[in-house]
């Protein structure tokens, strides 16, 4: 079993139409559905959703607010979970609930422990 | 603790409170900043407990989001920043960063908004769809369903009622006191419809939607606060909300179906309620004035009182009749025809009915069956019948199929 990361990237630019508060109520049941059933299979390590807010640091210091004001894909939050392999990751990474939404993505990077002994 | 419906309970209580504070500071032309800054709140709300599970305090969460947000939204929005907010803070000394969620500037901000959301510069429904998005958190489909119309239409009498507050430079300062009197009126109509849309509501066949009332019952306290506003007519109104809010555990039975209120079990109606409904009566008859509430709370007050006693449904029948002098509707003349049937019986109540001829209405052909019932049985169950196939809900139609199959087994005995 090895760590990986799932990040979840949302289109929080646009602005659809509002979701109401059974929506809403409906986007939390699925994301805990999704967390608990990777709880369930004892692959889940821990994870964190992300304030919609940023400052994004240049190179030269220049810090702005973002991230989204250049991009329409931000990060939303992530989890860490423990999988077989990339494609056992990327199954359960396919379950996201963002992923109903148009234009969100998710995706799957391994954690490479770079101190620890291959 | 049951989180089954965490974030409408929430939205209903917290969305307009989080609107009226940021529509205070920010000033009133920027309401759709604000409701930006709300609905984001609870879209961050619903992916972060998600994730991590429902914070310890759920509302302190979402001040504290909402206040991040806000801040940082005067910081990226940049004319914001160089022109608006300059002059707002030179005219208010007011800064963000001082957002200021005290309940007593949240009950400050919304009597603020609840009148200037009943402006006379905005037609009556807009201001009702107003009042029903920002004070008290309604979905546009919810409103839509309220006023019997489409997503659509209600989202440009949104747009349109806002653009007016823009025009007419509409700020959250209370009316002048020669104002008061038909600022009020209209503010207790909204009041009003939103009681009614909890008590009676379809939305997602709920029959009762509780939360929704006592958001009627929190405005009409709000304004009951106030010297000015604590009128005859707002503790009529309020005494009418109380005395129907104590049978709301009798109404619906274990299977979530109406119960009628002739087959409601007393023992369940809430004694509480029904002594505030009675002190808010006492206080509207303080003041010689009258309304159409006074009525409507009369006539909720003599349904608390128990059967058998004498005049009560004889007093019901001629309150009812009052009420139709002040307004008209179909559902007055059934609920009047079955205050005749209780005074004078099936009779007298079945020239009443038969004269109504409202051959589309479920609940006409509901009484009609029940006036039918002694009489003749086989008429009784065609009009129930009848009524199965232009309920609406499957509320009703439940209701209405439990009291057929009571009339079947009426037959064989």
């Amino acid at each position: 079993m090895e760590d990986y990361l799932i990040l979840m990237r949302l289109d929080i630019l646009t602005k659809e139409a509002q979701p109401s508060p059974e929506q809403l109520q409906i986007y939390m049941k699925q994301y805990q559905e999704w967390v608990n059933g990777i709880v369930a299979q004892k692959k889940f390590k821990g994870g964190t959703a992300l304030s919609t807010e940023g400052k994004v640091i240049q190179s030269n210091h220049i810090v702005t607010d973002g991230p989204f004001v250049e991009t329409k894909e931000s990060l939303a939050g992530f989890i860490i979970i423990q999988a077989e392999s990339f494609e056992d990751a990327a199954s359960i990474a396919k379950n996201c609930p963002i992923l109903m939404g148009e234009g969100n993505s998710v995706e799957v990077r391994k954690i490479m422990s770079i101190h620890k002994e291959e | 603790m049951d989180h089954s419906d965490i974030i409408p309970n929430l939205f209903r209580t917290e969305y307009s409170k989080v609107i009226a504070v940021l529509c205070k500071q920010f000033g009133f032309y920027q309401v759709e900043i604000a409701e930006d800054i709300a609905s984001e709140t609870f879209l961050t709300a619903a992916q972060t407990w998600g994730l991590n599970g429902i914070p310890t305090n759920p509302e302190a969460w979402l001040y504290a989001v909402a206040k991040n947000k806000a801040k940082n939204v005067i910081h990226r929005d940049s004319i914001f920043q160089n022109k608006i907010l300059p002059r707002y803070q030179q005219d208010h000394y007011l800064s963000v960063s001082e957002l200021d969620l005290s309940e007593e500037n949240i009950r400050d901000s919304q009597l603020r908004m609840i009148f200037a959301l009943s402006h006379p510069s905005i037609p009556i429904e807009s201001q009702i769809a107003l009042s029903l998005r920002i004070l008290c958190g309604f979905g546009i489909d919810e409103i839509a369903r309220a006023f019997l119309s489409n997503k659509e239409t209600i989202s440009k009498r949104l747009f349109r009622a806002k653009e007016k507050l823009r025009e007419k430079n509409i700020t959250l300062e209370l009316p002048a006191p020669h104002e008061w009197g038909d600022r009020l009126t209209s503010v207790l109509r909204t009041i009003y419809l939103l009681f009614n849309e909890g008590y009676s509501s379809q939305i997602q066949d709920k029959i009762l939607r509780k939360d929704l009332c006592l958001e009627a019952v929190r405005l009409c306290s709000i304004l009951l606060e106030n010297k000015e506003t604590n009128t005859p007519e707002v503790n009529a109104l309020l005494s009418l909300f109380c005395f129907h809010i104590s049978r709301f555990d009798a109404r619906l039975d274990a299977d979530g179906e109406i119960v009628l209120y002739g087959d409601q079990n007393r023992d369940l109606w809430n004694e509480d309620f029904i002594k505030k409904g009675e002190y808010f009566f006492f206080q509207s008859n303080k003041e010689p004035k009258f309304s159409k509430y006074h009525i409507e709370a009369a006539i909720a007050y003599w349904h608390t009182v128990q059967e058998g006693t004498e005049n009560k449904w004889e007093s019901i029948f001629q309150l009812y009749t009052g009420l139709l002098e002040l307004e008209s509707s179909t559902l007055l003349f059934l609920n009047r025809a079955y205050a005749l049937f209780r005074a004078k019986g099936r009779e007298v109540a079945l020239v009443e009915v038969e004269g109504l001829n409202l051959k589309a209405n479920p609940y006409y052909f509901s009484l009609l069956g029940e006036l039918y019932i002694e009489s003749d049985l086989a008429k009784a169950s065609e009009c129930y019948q009848k009524a199965l196939l232009l309920a609406n809900t499957e509320k009703d139609k439940s209701a209405i199929r439990k009291r057929l199959a009571q009339l079947g087994s009426a037959r064989f005995l």
